[in-house]
């Protein structure tokens, strides 16, 4: 891939004015850029105030040429270019204050946006280990998740994956501008043979990128992939450097790394009173899927929700292999949340009676239990389980989401009889392909109207209220 | 400096020594002299001007006044096609009576393709194993390996998959192999006929060790020659344990400090930058890599396969002799199992989901319990799954291995207890009568 290239022209509009007083991080002009209006700012390495001395007109500019002149109190100047260099160790804090996050993000994926949301400048992590769908994931997430940049930090990853990547987003349109989803989405690519100190830098460059697109006042996700990577690189470099080593030989300074690496996210309110934020997603490969290992653990110490991927899961195929009920979120979601907390108990008694089943056999069984744990299996199938390759299926609107909980709470809520569990086990298994292929058509098409009336036809047939 | 000879060693530990020399190149080769012969050895640490050189056939016999002459050259092996059908050491020599092959010396250890310069994989790489073509597609230019623990018949999976895969050429390259292993797999391919399109490198569990370390570098360097020039080449290696194991040793020797149970703090790199390797050129051929990677103890997270899990495209891990469908995974296969027949991916995970509840039945069934309608049904499935589908032996082109898939599900259950989209259902379900 090419640089920028430095004699491109950029459609410069000034918008201060000479004279105007400004701070670091103040607009002093802009640039349509693909989907968005890139803000030329005042650098954000500047102190104090400064005067401007001089705006270019509006017009058509390379990157490198000086776009305005600044003067402080002191009577040093300042020429400023549409380049802005940063130590990419140190936050951009250019704003006026931190909000807390209170804009729910949607990803369009049940599991997440139900269950374990995340918010607009929340911070979250996806532990897993290997071939638990962690990639998969990450790709939904690039496509799907309700931002106006996503920036992929790939540290030392397989080369074939940044490869798929490079090559598809391209022709993938994205749902919210109908333009290419690149458009929107930046890759900071260092895959597994290149330099450890590259593969180091790597989430730095993306935050730091972040940071300064959320001083436009956009909202911005950034995916980390994999932090454990990362980790291992800060080891590699620290074992070379000699220094003593924690837990697992990782440095000893690792938790604090990894705290202040995911402060850098955040809801901002800039000086012009818009808004932006940076939500920060980390994926953690950590040994054998082993949770009780120093990144894992730092990471949960710090992070606001945590999606665990789990084996077992992903061995059964019941994608997003997220475990419903291991991970958790302290943000709010897209649905009721003690309507939530009921969804989550159906599962959670369902595991139970499973378990219970092992012990004493079906046979021993009441059939009560018997049809909470189908009820749990029927939500498990038919509301957490999500099919990536599905075209329709693969995104699920907050829209579609809200109506189709509903739906799936209310026949949860239906006290159901049934002579025996054969039976049972048979209306549910229908109950779950015609709920499946529910889930397959448009949403509000006729198609969707009939499946619907179909399947609360026969959920009435079973209904012990009739 | 080149064609000085050197008579001063200051150190010798294990296979490495070290001297003071200047003008050195890291991985330039040099030949040392000793009592017992002459010996190639190749530079592998580099500080101010004290240089670490591994010796290949080992120090023994080597004194510090032996005699060492730097060749000003990396490591390289010859190239041409009449590599077919011919076996080697680790050092490029031949090792199978036949004569030196001339041809173009291509180095070996050089930087693997920048990613924007492949292309998406998307051809299926067919192997006429169920287990492979229909659950876990190998496609072009993927690197892979079998997780295996030490009795599992690895090596006759990878001679079958040598045989029956669909590429122009194959790159066998064996680490630390028992002798009979490599005359099984020799003898396997030459008794089949698949010899003239392989190319072995060996390295067997007398053999030095450091030859073990230039195994999946020669082969990969083949492999990227081979591909330029057009060929679809497979290359297998068996065992990447046997190959971390020789890079523990030396590390060790060289008094580098270790991270992970004596494994160098780079394990990771190490073996990243072999898999790296594997490539599908626009326009022009392909690299796949299929490489046995033993646990010991059975463990996952054993650093070598937990390092190789984290670069690879997905694991296959063999299993009381079967590939196991849990845990074995082929990342790729998504990019061309909607491609191959629309019933491919309904087959694929309809058939994983039954046998996980088949798994749960047998359970249940060894604790005693009375077996429902529904745990009959699995148990029947379960077991043709097994003898069908998952045994080894079964050699069947991908379609016939989905028109059996259907023939299994509607022998034993209806068709809306199997989850399937009820389009696909009327599609593909077999008519009865
Ligand atoms: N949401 C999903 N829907 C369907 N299949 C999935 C989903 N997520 C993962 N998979 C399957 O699991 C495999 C492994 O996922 P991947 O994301 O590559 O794992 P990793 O955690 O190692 O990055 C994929 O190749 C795909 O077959």
């Amino acid at each position: 891939m090419k640089a920028l290239p430095r004699d491109k022209k950029w459609a410069f509009t000034p918008v201060a004015k000479v004279g105007d007083v400004v701070v670091a991080g103040d607009t002093l002009g802009t640039v349509p850029e693909g989907v968005f209006t890139h803000r030329i700012m005042v650098p954000f390495r500047l102190l104090g105030k400064w005067t401007v001395e001089s705006v270019a007109a509006a017009g058509e500019h390379v990157v490198e040429d000086v776009v305005a002149k600044l003067k402080n109190d002191k009577g040093e100047t300042q020429d400023v270019t549409m380049v802005q260099t940063w130590p990419v160790k140190m936050p951009i804090k250019a704003f006026e204050e931190r909000l807390r996050p209170s804009k729910p993000l949607t990803m369009q994926q049940r599991i997440i946006d139900t269950f374990f949301p995340v918010m607009q400048g929340g911070t979250f992590c996806t532990p897993g280990p290997f071939g638990a769908g962690k990639t998969v994931l990450q790709q939904l997430m690039s496509r799907y998740a309700d931002v106006d940049i996503v920036i992929l930090a790939a540290c030392g990853e397989r080369a074939g994956e940044v490869v798929e990547t490079l090559r598809e987003f391209p022709e993938l349109i994205d749902p919210r501008t109908g333009k290419s989803l690149m458009e929107r989405t930046l890759i900071i690519c260092n895959t597994s043979s290149m330099p450890v100190a590259a593969r180091e830098a790597s989430v730095y460059t993306g935050v730091t990128l972040a940071e300064y697109y959320r001083q436009m006042g956009l909202n911005v996700l950034l995916l980390a992939d994999s932090t454990s990577r990362w980790a291992q690189a800060l080891r590699e470099m620290s074992g070379r450097l000699e220094e003593i080593p924690g837990e697992e030989a990782f440095p000893a300074y690792l938790e604090s790394v990894i705290a202040a690496f995911y402060e850098r996210g955040g809801v901002v309110r800039l000086k012009d009173g818009s808004t932006g934020s940076v939500t920060i997603c980390g994926s953690v490969s950590p040994a054998g899927g082993n949770f009780e290992e120093p990144v894992t653990q730092a990471t949960l110490k710090v992070v606001g929700a945590f999606l665990g991927l789990s084996r077992e899961r992903s061995d059964q195929r019941r994608f997003p292999a997220i475990h419903p009920l291991d991970s958790w979120s302290k943000y709010e979601g897209i649905i009721d949340s003690k309507k939530v907390a009921e969804a989550r108990h159906i599962l959670a008694n369902g595991v139970d009676v499973n378990n219970m089943m092992k012990v004493v056999g079906e046979e021993g069984t009441s059939i009560d239990d018997f049809v909470i744990y189908l009820k749990s299996e029927y939500l498990d199938a038919v509301y957490l389980q999500q099919d990536a390759y599905n075209e329709i299926d693969a995104a699920c609107s907050a829209e579609r989401q809200k109506y189709v909980f509903d739906k799936v709470y209310t026949i949860l809520k239906t006290p159901m009889k049934f002579s025996e569990k054969d039976v049972a086990r048979t209306f549910f298994l229908k109950l779950t392909q015609s709920t499946k292929d529910w889930n397959r058509v448009k949403f509000d098409s006729q198609e969707f109207k009939d499946l619907e009336q179909s399947i609360f036809a026969s959920v009435k047939e079973v209904s012990a209220n009739a | 400096m080149h064609n000085v000879a050197y008579h001063r060693i200051e150190r010798i530990a294990g296979s490495v020594i070290t001297l003071r020399a200047e003008g050195v190149a890291n991985q330039e080769l040099a030949q040392v002299t000793s009592s017992f012969g002459t010996s190639l050895a190749r530079v592998i640490r580099i500080d101010g001007d004290m240089v670490d050189l591994q010796v290949f056939a080992g120090a023994r016999g080597i004194s510090t006044d032996s005699e060492v002459r730097f060749l000003g050259e990396p490591m390289k092996v010859p190239y041409s096609e009449a590599l077919l059908g011919r076996v080697f050491n680790g050092a490029g020599k031949p090792r199978d009576n036949g004569p030196e092959v001339d041809g173009e010396r291509i180095t070996i250890g050089g930087p693997s393709v920048n990613p924007a310069k492949r292309i998406i994989p998307k051809t299926m790489v067919r192997t006429g194993i169920p287990m492979i073509d229909v659950f876990n597609t190998l496609v072009v230019s993927q690197k892979l390996p079998i997780f295996s623990i030490a009795g599992e018949p690895y090596n006759e999976l990878l001679a079958r998959i040598a045989l029956q895969a669909e590429v122009d050429v194959i790159i066998l390259g064996g680490m630390g192999l028992k002798h009979d292993d490599y005359l099984y797999l020799k003898d396997f391919l030459e008794k089949n006929g698949a010899l003239s399109r392989t190319v072995m490198f060996m390295h067997t569990a007398s053999d030095p060790i450091v030859e073990c370390l230039l195994v999946p570098d020669a082969s990969l360097a083949v492999a990227e020659k081979f591909a330029t020039e057009g060929k679809n080449v497979l290359v297998l290696l068996t065992d990447m344990t046997n190959f971390a194991d020789a890079m523990k040793e030396i590390a060790i020797t060289m008094e580098q400090i270790p991270s992970n149970r004596g494994y160098p703090g780079d394990l990771y790199s190490q073996l990243a930058s072999r898999y790296e390797k594997a490539v599908d050129f626009e326009g022009s051929g392909s690299i796949t890599i299929l490489a046995v990677t033993t646990m010991p103890g059975d463990d996952v997270t054993h650093p070598v396969p937990d390092n190789t899990g984290y670069i690879t495209e997905g694991q296959f891990y063999l299993r009381k002799g079967r590939i196991e469908p849990f845990g074995s995974l082929s990342r790729l296969k998504q990019q061309v199992n909607g491609k191959t027949r629309s019933d491919h991916r309904t087959i694929m995970n309809t058939m994983i989901q039954l046998y996980a509840s088949y798994k749960e039945t047998l359970e249940k069934q060894s604790m005693g319990f009375n077996m429902s309608n529904w745990d009959q049904k699995l148990l029947k499935y379960g077991q043709r799954f097994e003898s069908e589908m998952m045994d080894l032996s079964v050699n069947i082109p991908l379609e016939k291995a989905l028109d059996l898939g259907w023939e299994i599900l509607a022998d034993c259950f209806a068709p809306e207890e199997t989850g399937i989209p009820t389009k696909m259902i009327n599609e593909y379900w077999p008519k009865k009568g």
